[in-house]
């Protein structure tokens, strides 16, 4: 019943969303307002709709309904409650309902804000959020589906329908198979949602953007829009990057939390196109220039938002002939290609009127150093882009597999993000319009002689890795700079206004927070950058096999192994665990318990590491075998990894500085942009 | 202004210098990651590390994007294996991955060789890079001489908010 039921109103939602696209162009070609209006009920509608299709399989999933295929692929009876709910997004056929519930999510709130001033970008909006909305349902309906059930033929053979085929009988499986272990973890049951509300965010600038083009309104009003979809867009997607590293590290048993692969490069891709675009929207804003360059950042971040769904969700990566046979691929190229295709048309047909306001004067000036910041994104947005494709393109002409691996992202990447690094010291203090050698040197003599300061002490230290060495420079440089910047504010206050310093800094960064936020998420990098630099720079690691009472070094840590304990949950795992004590400098810092955990029902293990948690490293065992008869010895796998807990704690303040500036503002800000003019012409279709 | 065009070009051209430095290198092992412990023990028995050490650069064609060292599989189990039998023979790294290479193809590798068509993967972001530099270097020069020529002040004052200016005014009121 809820399985026909959740089928039957999917249906009926990829019918109203068709509906919406049909009526916004009825209206748009008949210049009907209440064309229009029905259309954004029509988009409105959406999201009740998929939630209740949602719903009915989050009720399938509780209450272990196994003759559905997605559902017994994904949940089985052991599962405790939430993580059956959130088995939603555990499995390709689920995920994309998710992803299309958030989509109607963020189309029905851009429905539900005031049109009065931008009624004429309204059918252009719509169409844009209900065609990206239509294109994921119609993959979840035709290929994808999640209410398809299980059957059997006469001849025993297991398929799966949504419907009874001639002669099958109703499978029941007494258990599901239960989700990938690998996704039994917080950090898992969050990233997904997040890394999805990052993507379909960036659909909402993406749709102003069109609409401008669309309706001629080419000034920066989409811009003023959107910004703030824009940011939280950012956040989430940077948020998602973050968890999912920090999953990777908990879970994933290597002792890392990024490995370029290219499941992770598919959702670094578009944040990589949405970080330069964040950045030169305000050279739009402020010098009204680069109004192209901006269409063709969005354009490319929702493409490459599109191109990362279809990257992890198509099976092209395993193999380019799976992709082949498979319509879901070249459905995805299809879409990915007519969208870009016709933004771009778009884009020539209005280029004459984005000429820009003003010139450039000076090439030190901060919209200068934003594009050199935006070439630089770019630069290792296209290394990225390159490595993953490239095996697909050796598979197809070649016929041979090639791997691209971390050795060539970081070789060819590492120069670029230092030079962004640097870049983010020196653009905050160089001036829109013109900035001189002089002006600058004036402004960055201080933060620069601190940065040496600090490289004198590491030189001294002993530190001799150039690589470090010049990381960690430049890292001190930003911080100082920025650092610089908050305490000259807030003097200055201090001296204006008899502010206590606290008091200053405060109503310094509330009076301009789009700025102060901007410069604690640089601050978060600056953290994240040091600890980056220590996990891959000064990371050390050995393995060993040990019996118990032995002991393994590593540096000035050692463990010994004292006892091993193997037991049955009653959540279907079978669990072993060593019990190790650490030694730093030969003195006790207390016990790890690594451990590797079997589940029963899907024969998939997962290794747990013991981790030791400072500021200054992260002591980190593995588990990877032992022998319990034979010679009770285990095999260790410890790591190193000096600073890494700066990079978590480096993501808290990006996200606290995201925060700062993506914040609504009082109402005070929409009375200072006047309203549009209304002399933009109607587009016709 | 002439030392102003010079920095920007050279820091452009510095970070990119250093990009191609890094892809024209011959293909540089990462920082090798070791304990002190040495790599083979006194009574001639392959240590882990060792074996780690030559798996952390490969991969085994069905655990896609799991590097060999980590990857927790019997099938990468007994690749290890199979690299320790081989250094107990004497082989170098460099023998032991021609000999997986020879196998099972270029795809155990953690990047593809830098020989023939596989120079593709090399040489297509720099050159890309490059251009984009190249234009935007070109656009932004085009754009001072189009201010210079049209007689516009070279100094275009740009819009702050009030506070900002105030702020800065005070600041330069200080100094």
């Amino acid at each position: 019943m809820a399985v026909n039921f959740g089928y039957g109103v999917l249906l009926i939602t990829l019918l109203v969303c068709l509906y919406g696209i049909a009526a916004s162009i009825y209206g748009l070609y008949r210049r009907n307002e209440n064309w229009i209006e029905s259309a954004r009920l029509a988009m409105l509608l959406t999201w009740p709709l998929l939630t209740v299709t949602s719903l009915s399989i989050i009720y399938l999933l509780i209450t272990g309904r196994y003759e559905v295929a997605f559902v017994a692929s994904v949940t089985s009876d052991s599962m405790p409650t939430y993580l059956k709910i959130t088995a939603l997004w555990g499995g390709q056929a689920g995920s994309l309902v998710f992803w299309s519930w958030l989509m109607a999510a963020f189309a029905s709130a851009v429905t539900l804000r005031k049109w009065d001033r931008d009624r004429d970008l309204l059918p252009w909006v719509i169409l844009v959020c209900l065609i990206t909305l239509a294109f994921f349902l119609c993959l979840t309906i035709f290929f994808e589906n999640p209410f398809q059930r299980l059957w059997q033929t006469s001849t025993g053979g297991e398929i799966t329908a949504m419907f009874r085929p001639d002669g099958a009988f109703p499978l029941v499986p007494a258990d599901g198979r239960g989700l990938n272990p690998l996704l039994r973890h917080p950090g898992m049951v969050i990233h997904p949602p997040l890394l999805y509300l990052g993507f379909v965010s960036f659909v909402i600038p993406y749709a102003f953007a069109m609409a401008a083009l669309a309706t001629g309104r080419t000034d920066d009003r989409w811009i003023r829009l959107t910004r703030r979809w824009a940011l939280w867009a950012w956040l989430f997607l940077s948020l998602g990057l973050i968890l999912g590293g920090r999953w990777a590290y908990d879970v994933l048993g290597w002792g890392g939390y990024w490995g370029w692969d290219p499941v992770e490069i598919a959702a670094l891709m578009p944040w990589l196109a949405g970080t330069p675009f964040l950045h030169s929207v305000m050279i739009q804003e402020k010098r009204g220039m680069l109004k192209g360059w901006n269409m063709i950042l969005i354009i490319l971040t929702y493409d490459l938002m599109i191109f990362g769904t279809f990257l992890t969700r198509s099976g092209v990566l395993s193999s380019v002939h799976a992709f082949a046979q498979s319509a879901i691929g070249p459905l995805f190229f299809g879409f990915i290609a007519a969208t870009f295709l016709i933004s771009l048309g778009l884009l020539m047909y209005r280029w004459d009127s984005l000429k820009s306001e003003t010139r450039m004067t000076s090439m030190l000036s901060r919209e200068s150093l934003f594009l050199l910041n935006n070439l630089l994104f770019l630069g290792i947005l296209v290394v990225c882009f390159w490595g993953v494709i490239y095996p697909l393109i050796s598979e197809l002409l070649t016929n041979e597999k090639k791997t691209v691996g971390p050795p060539f992202y970081e070789q060819a990447t590492g120069p670029l993000w230092l030079a962004l690094l640097l870049l983010m010291g020196i653009a905050p203090l160089s001036a829109w319009g013109h900035t001189t050698l002089k002006t600058l040197g004036r402004s960055l003599w201080k933060p620069a002689a601190a940065s040496v300061v600090v490289l004198a002490v590491l030189l001294a230290l002993g530190m001799r890795q150039i690589g470090a060495l010049l990381g960690i420079w430049v890292s001190a440089f930003v911080g100082f700079t920025t650092l610089y910047e908050f305490g000259r504010g807030a003097w200055a206050r201090h001296r204006m206004h008899d502010e206590s310093l606290p008091v200053a800094l405060w109503r310094l960064a509330g009076r301009n927070r789009r700025r102060y936020g901007g410069y604690v998420i640089h601050l978060g990098v600056v953290l994240m950058a040091i600890g980056i630099i220590g996990i891959e720079i000064f990371q050390t690691q050995t393995q060993g096999t040990i019996p118990v009472g032995g002991s393994l070094a590593l540096g000035e840590y050692s463990i010994t192994y004292n006892a091993l304990a193997e037991f049955d949950t009653n959540d279907n795992r079978n669990v072993a665990r060593a019990e190790l004590s650490v030694f730093k400098d030969g003195v006790f810092v207390g016990s790890l318990y690594p451990r590797r955990d079997f589940f029963y029902e899907s024969g998939q293990p997962m290794t747990i590491p013991g981790v030791r948690s400072t500021l200054e490293d992260d002591f980190y065992v593995l588990l990877l075998d032992w022998q319990p008869i034979s010679t009770q010895a285990a095999t260790f796998r410890i790591y190193r990894n000096p600073l890494v807990n700066w990079v978590w704690l480096g993501g808290a303040v990006f996200m606290l500085g995201t925060l700062v500036a993506a914040w609504p503002e009082r109402v005070v800000e929409r009375r200072r942009y006047p309203a549009a003019p209304t002399q933009g012409t109607p587009a016709r279709v | 202004m002439i030392p102003t065009r010079k920095t920007v070009l050279s820091l452009g051209a510095g970070a990119l210098a250093a990009g191609l430095l890094f892809f024209s290198a011959q293909a540089q092992e990462p920082t090798p990651v070791i304990s002190d412990d040495g790599v083979i023990s006194d009574d001639g028995v392959i240590s882990d590390d060792a074996v780690n050490e030559i798996a952390r650069g490969m991969y085994c064609p069905v655990c896609e994007n799991v590097p060999l060292d980590v990857c927790p599989t019997q099938a990468c189990h007994q690749w290890r294996e199979t690299i320790r039998q081989l250094l107990s023979e004497g082989k170098t790294e460099a023998e032991i991955k021609a000999y997986f290479v020879e196998r099972y193809g270029d795809v155990v590798l953690a990047e593809p060789p830098r020989q023939g068509f596989n120079w593709l993967v090399y040489v297509v972001p720099p050159v890309v890079i490059l251009a984009g530099a190249i234009a935007l270097f070109r656009m932004m020069r085009k754009w001072r001489v189009e201010v210079e020529q049209t007689g516009e002040p070279g100094v275009v004052p740009a819009p702050k908010d009030d506070y900002v200016r105030r702020l800065e005014e005070e600041l330069e009121r200080r100094s």
